[in-house]
């Protein structure tokens, strides 16, 4: 997506209406998580060079405001599906990059304890529900946790992920078409990063999924998938309307995958220009630089802040290195489950929760 | 038929079809738990293909029977994201055949959720399963060794009535997945005192639906009741295992079986191949092989389609008295 006049008086709108609701820790939040979800995804494609990492490596690199900026609306008793591109919403809900670098490695701290790899996985403590590879699955899932929400009445979210990808999928369509029908609280974050692997965007639709969205009887707005207060403002309108019964929300943010599909996908495939169009709308670099002109940040502490994450996550690389293997003991157990343990909430860093309190529509 | 029927008979009982006792263990856990909710086609005003629902949207409202959109994905998909967040779903495919539309969801994220991040996953799938009525080839499968092959899934399949209720209330209250295989030909052909209110039939115990010295069959579904009529009929020392549950499956109660009579005749209507009858004649071989007096035998549908025509069904689905030849000849070896 070019960026005309036009969209841009319309990011600066929405950046004003986004305003009202955004702090200046909010703000500092919103770099804080896309910074950590980038040093955590260099340093685990770092632990994948050195052979630290079994099979292959997957990231979001270029993606970042997409997760955090979605993720960072809900409140704790919200639950999400979140995907492979999206750690910063992981990030956002409480998993420490420890944790996920852990997982990478198949170690006993990661999330799945070494029972699922990479980005498969979800921390039921955290309120999330993790991924298959099967990756619209989980647009059902998150439509069924929005329709316990709706049938006991209570004001949640049920947030899910996918790319444009996952649109090509009948699964995708059960998703929408369910979701549609029952006015379910959910909110579906469709990322077009413009490849399904290497299949670019004019072999997967004929008609941008989007405008699907009022076939199935609910919006679909387009956003800059690499403006993060962009995406924060169209998720926290669609998590308004899911928590006030008025249902489901498609919202389609345009990015760029700017890895390969995995660590061994060269994207020879890619125009070069392709690349470097989009590296000038690096969605980090531009909101660090608007922190300054905008919003009152000095240049030093947009830094600082950078060098303090980087920092922090090479910290929890170190931990996550002493985290032992799995016992292969382990293999055979935990097929059933004994006792039904329900999920827990995520954290909420928004300040809205703390300034009006947990269940209240912003 | 009496020896199905004629099981002890609890205070508080009355005879009902297998189809009403489905029926009953529905309404009853429904009563009894608000989270509890049915999910599936055509189960609401319609009260279902086969009635299992009927007259549910009136005592439950529409909202705790919901009329699903003819998209299995999206019946087992829901009910998953419903059960982790707190609810029971029960789903109605329609015919068990319709399961491979929403196969991806219940191999792949009911069954795997719990092993891959602890997160329980109770849904219960109800499938309308078996032939003999002319459905063709999508309307009649035994899809049961389908789900034996994804570890996470617990499979029951009962013979009575009476296991019916207590198993799929048992199913119900489950913490894990549960495939319920209903056999539609026993929906109303077979009936039995039913204990009134709560009755729990435990996943994982088989049970001596016969005691007998010479010979074992083990069954379950509508083989059970093949093999009971056969040794009625036949009136020789049969001892007929119902197994009820698939997995996990009653090792001991098999072996116990066999230990005692030598000869084990393993059936069911599924197909041979890879099939439960060819897993239980592993578990004999490895176990029991000391104890046994003849090979073990099998009796099931040869690896084929479910055609349509009578003459061709007939052929194909195990008889009355291809289990008494099957018996015979076992007897004789």
């Amino acid at each position: 997506m070019e960026t005309s006049d036009a969209s841009a008086v319309a990011d600066r709108r929405i950046r004003d209406v986004a305003g009202v609701h955004l702090t200046r820790e909010d703000r500092a939040d919103l770099l804080r998580y896309m910074v950590m979800m980038r040093a955590s995804e260099e340093r685990a494609l770092t632990l994948y060079k050195q052979g630290k990492v079994p099979g292959s490596f997957y990231d979001g690199r270029g993606q970042e405001a997409i997760s955090v900026g979605a993720a960072y609306v809900l409140a704790p008793e919200d639950r999400t599906c979140i995907l492979h591109r999206d750690l910063g919403a992981h990030l956002v809900r409480g998993v420490t990059p420890g944790r996920y670098l852990a997982n990478y490695m198949g170690r006993a701290g990661g999330v799945t304890g070494g029972k699922d790899g990479n980005m498969h996985f979800g921390d039921r403590r955290l309120g999330s529900v993790g991924m298959v590879s099967m990756l619209p699955d989980m647009a059902l899932v998150a439509a069924g946790m929005a329709l316990s929400f709706k049938l006991r009445g209570e004001p949640r979210v049920a947030m899910t992920f996918f790319g444009e990808g996952s649109t090509a999928n009948g699964v995708w369509h059960e998703a929408m078409n369910f979701a549609g029908i029952h006015r379910l609280p959910a909110v579906f974050v469709l990322e077009n990063n413009r490849f399904a692997y290497s299949t670019p965007n004019e072999l997967e639709f004929a008609v941008d999924p989007v405008e699907r969205a009022r076939t199935y009887g609910f919006p679909g707005v387009a956003v800059d998938g690499n403006d993060v207060e962009a995406v924060f403002e169209a998720a926290r309108e669609a998590a308004s309307r899911a928590r006030g019964g008025e249902g489901p929300t498609l919202i389609e943010c345009q990015t760029m995958r700017m890895h390969g599909h995995g660590a061994h996908d060269d994207m020879r495939y890619v125009p070069k220009e392709m690349f470097a169009r989009w590296e000038a709308r690096d969605p980090i670099d531009r909101y660090a630089e608007r922190l300054v002109t905008d919003y009152g940040f000095e240049p030093e502490e947009v830094d600082e802040l950078r060098r303090d994450v980087r920092a922090y996550v090479e910290e929890c690389a170190a931990r996550a290195l002493e985290s032992p293997m799995p016992e292969p003991e382990q293999a055979t157990e935990g097929v059933f489950a004994a006792a039904f343990e329900p999920l827990g909430d995520g954290r909420a860093p928004w300040s809205h929760w703390r300034r009006n309190g947990e269940g209240s529509a912003p | 038929m009496n020896a199905i029927t004629a099981t002890r008979t609890p205070a508080q009982a009355g005879e009902m079809t297998y189809l009403a006792a489905i029926s009953d263990a529905l309404r009853e856990e429904m009563r009894r738990d608000p989270t509890v909710f049915c999910l599936g086609e055509d189960i609401g005003a319609f009260g279902g293909a086969f009635k299992v629902t009927d007259g549910f949207v009136q005592e439950f409202g529409a909202e705790r029977c919901i009329d699903a959109p003819l998209a299995e994905g999206a019946i087992i998909g829901t009910a998953i994201g419903a059960a982790v967040a707190g609810l029971k779903p029960v789903c109605e495919m329609q015919f068990a055949d319709f399961i491979s539309c929403g196969f991806d969801q219940l191999v792949n994220v009911a069954a795997k959720l719990h092993y891959r991040q602890g997160i329980a996953v109770p849904i219960v799938v109800r499938l309308p399963s078996g032939g003999g009525f002319s459905g063709g080839p999508f309307h009649s499968q035994n899809p049961e060794a389908w789900f034996l092959q994804a570890p996470g899934l617990k499979v029951v399949a009962p013979a009575t009535a009476s296991d019916a209720k207590g198993l799929l209330i048992s199913a119900i209250r489950d913490p894990n997945p549960v495939c319920y295989l209903e056999h539609k030909g026993l929906y109303r052909h077979v009936k039995g005192d039913v204990p009134s209110g709560e009755h729990l039939v435990p996943i994982g115990e088989a049970r001596i639906a016969r005691e007998g010295e010479e010979l074992t069959v083990i069954a379950y579904g509508s083989s059970v009741r093949l093999a009971l009529l056969a040794a009625e009929e036949l009136d020789e020392q049969i001892e007929v295992v119902d197994l009820r549950t698939l997995c996990p499956l009653d090792r001991e109660a098999v072996l116990a079986s066999v230990r005692k009579t030598g000869k084990a005749l393993v059936a069911h209507e599924a197909t041979r191949s890879c099939g439960v009858g060819a897993e239980l004649a592993a578990l004999i071989a490895d176990e029991a092989f000391e104890d046994l007096d003849a090979p073990v035998r099998r009796l099931t549908a040869p690896d084929v389609p479910i055609p349509f025509s009578p003459p061709l069904e007939h052929a194909v689905l195990p008889q009355l008295e291809d289990m008494k030849e099957a018996i015979r000849e076992l007897l004789a070896y």
